[in-house]
């Protein structure tokens, strides 16, 4: 069941952060957000406020309590294999930024990691 | 490129490497619609035709689980002898990539629907290895992408690139095996003939149109290298864009000749995705990947858990139908089969396609001899595979019932499969157009006989002396002037009824 969410274990930890500023650089690149020196120690410390604070949930949880995923008790919310009407392609174009013979026109995928 | 690359002899590589394998195959669905909305999944439509708010990833747009991909996914899942999940959910999958206009691709990550399987193959020479499945999981396929400026339409040196968003959310299924170990110098064969045994298997489950070269089904092998000296497990690639049974195989045989190369020259094979080259049969790096944790994959929010109850479970258990690999056993039983014959048959692609003319009605003899030898000399000549020949099972059947019935003699039958094959239409077609029609009019024959007798004078003379086998010679001439109409053996009751 664990998704790989890192919530690092505070228990026991005092005034260490438990996010590192380099951990916060590797997400912002993740999530191509430009994000400068200062901004860096800034979030890391507002992130790590926020991880303890998630953290103390696990002081309560016990093994038998799940983690919730989801806030409705419901399964198995099927649709039949019927199908509807789509967009079109020039309503599916229409708020693309720029489009050619039809498909969606992107700028260079590989370069910004080289 | 290639000459670059070093490469090992392969018998070098065997002596020194022990090869592991793994197998990634990707699936398409043919459902009616995607796995989360209800644009029709169809292949070649004009661009972007077949996409909405939801495939989009436009805001405010909620997925819903098509329930027939659920069902096929458990029946794979069961034909794959896996455990069916009681309870599981989708993940995100968090990427910037443009093929996903959601920046996301809706899959499952640690609890897949299906988990802990497997797979008997049989190799050419009928040895048999089970394959060990780890899972098999639910997600969506991605866009098309065309990367416009570069030299190969390869995303190196591409300009930019457009994208086609009508495959973006049509029900994948990501079939995984364990590490396969222990194969040897049949690694390449044994990754074909996985690929090649799934194909059928999905084929016969009949959720999946498994055509490699539309990319119905997609093949990622990844190879690594142990050292036999320590036995330590080696760094994997992983070979994407293997788009043929044959490419499979090729491309985890030049893996293991590369990788050993770079491992006996002191170097360390980088893991990495590597792209196949169906021209050169090598294999270049591709874009590199971020790690599974770079993913942060997370529950889906947008949809609910799936709970398959066991007695759907057990219903869906029901619906499979008789599986390629008990089809083989029951059929060799039936016709009484070796081991040998049933191996040819199958290598040759023909077992399924006899097995269809039997059950439209032809004898196993007279279906495995058309398509063994008739039928797949034209495939030869044509260079094709025996099922890519334009004639169907029925239609085969349906030339042998006329052959039968005494309507075709078997040269008329040919004459009347190349019409098929031609394009002209079903067998009776083609027996009207070309006017194929035994001359079965003794009279009629009797005609041609004597004819044929005045011609040859020395040769009549001769039957009349009792030199029977000079009456060929006659029957011969009378085939030819009816065009090969007429019953040989009926002719040659008349030439020696009129010399006695």
């Amino acid at each position: 069941m664990g998704f790989p969410i890192r919530i690092p274990t505070l228990r026991g930890l005092t005034g260490v952060p438990s996010i590192s500023r380099d951990e916060v650089a590797h997400l912002a690149k993740l999530a191509r957000l430009a994000v400068t020196e200062d901004e860096l120690d800034l979030f890391a410390g507002q992130l790590d406020v926020i991880l303890q604070s998630v953290a103390t949930v696990g002081d309560i949880a016990t093994a038998d309590i799940p983690p919730t995923s989801h806030a409705v008790p419901l399964t198995n919310v099927f649709r039949e294999d019927v199908v509807r009407p789509s967009l079109g392609q020039q309503q599916a174009l229409s708020g693309a930024p720029e489009a050619e013979d039809g498909r969606f026109r992107v700028p260079r995928i590989l370069g910004e990691e080289a | 490129m290639t000459s670059l690359v070093e490469l090992m002899d392969y018998d070098e590589v065997i002596e020194k490497y022990d090869p592991v394998l793994g197998l990634e195959v990707h699936v398409e669905l043919h459902t009616n619609t995607k796995m989360f909305c209800g644009c029709a999944n169809e292949f070649g439509g004009e661009p972007n035709t077949n996409t909405c708010p939801t495939c989009l990833g436009l805001p405010g747009s909620l997925p819903v689980v098509n329930g027939k991909a659920v069902e096929s996914a458990i029946r794979i899942g069961l034909a794959l002898n896996c455990e069916i999940a009681e309870w599981c959910r989708f993940a995100r999958k968090n990427y910037f990539y443009p093929d996903m206009p959601k920046n996301f691709q809706t899959s499952q990550y640690d609890e897949p629907i299906a988990f802990n399987g497997w797979l008997d193959v049989t190799l050419d020479d009928g040895e048999v290895i089970r394959v060990e499945i780890e899972r098999a999981h639910m997600e969506e396929d991605t866009g098309k992408s065309l990367h416009v400026g570069g030299a190969t339409g390869r995303i190196h040196g591409a300009e930019h690139s457009l994208l086609d968003y009508n495959r973006a959310g049509v029900p994948l299924i990501e079939i995984v095996t364990k590490m396969i170990p222990g194969t040897g110098r049949r690694a390449p064969e044994v990754a074909r003939a996985y690929v090649t045994a799934l194909r059928d298997l999905l084929k016969a489950l009949d959720v999946s149109d498994v055509r490699m070269d539309q990319g119905s089904l997609r093949c990622d092998a990844n190879v690594s290298l142990s050292p036999k000296t320590t036995g330590a497990l080696g760094t994997r690639t992983e070979t994407k864009n293997v788009n043929s049974l044959r490419s499979v195989e090729r491309a985890v045989r030049f893996e293991m000749t590369r990788q050993a190369a770079v491992l006996s020259s002191g170097g360390e094979v980088t893991q990495e995705t590597r792209h196949f080259d169906e021209s050169s049969g090598s294999t270049s790096p591709g874009r590199k990947k971020e790690t599974a944790e770079d993913y942060r994959y997370f529950p889906e929010p947008d949809l609910v858990p799936i709970a398959p109850s066991r007695e759907w479970v057990e219903q869906l258990r029901g619906t499979l139908p008789e599986l390629p690999w008990e089809r083989r056993a029951r059929i060799q039983k039936e016709w009484n089969l070796t081991d040998e014959v049933l191996r040819d048959l199958v290598n040759a692609n023909a077992l399924d396609l006899i097995i269809a003319t039997v059950e439209a009605g032809a004898k196993p003899d007279e279906a495995r001899s058309w398509w063994v030898s008739y039928l797949a000399q034209q495939a030869n000549t044509r260079g094709v595979d025996l099922p890519d020949l334009p004639i169907t099972p029925a239609q085969v059947a349906r030339v042998i019932e006329l052959v039968n019935a005494g309507a075709l003699t078997n040269k008329l039958a040919r004459e009347a499969v190349n019409g098929v094959l031609a394009g002209e239409g079903s067998p009776d077609e083609v027996v009207e157009k070309r006017g194929l029609k035994v001359v079965s009019d003794d009279s009629a024959l009797e005609k041609a006989v004597d004819e044929a007798l005045a011609a040859q004078p020395d040769v009549a003379q001769k039957i009349r002396d009792g030199k029977v086998q000079a009456a060929g010679a006659i029957v011969g001439a009378v085939m030819k002037a009816t065009k090969g109409q007429a019953d040989a053996a009926r002719v040659r009751e008349i030439v020696l009824a009129r010399c006695s």
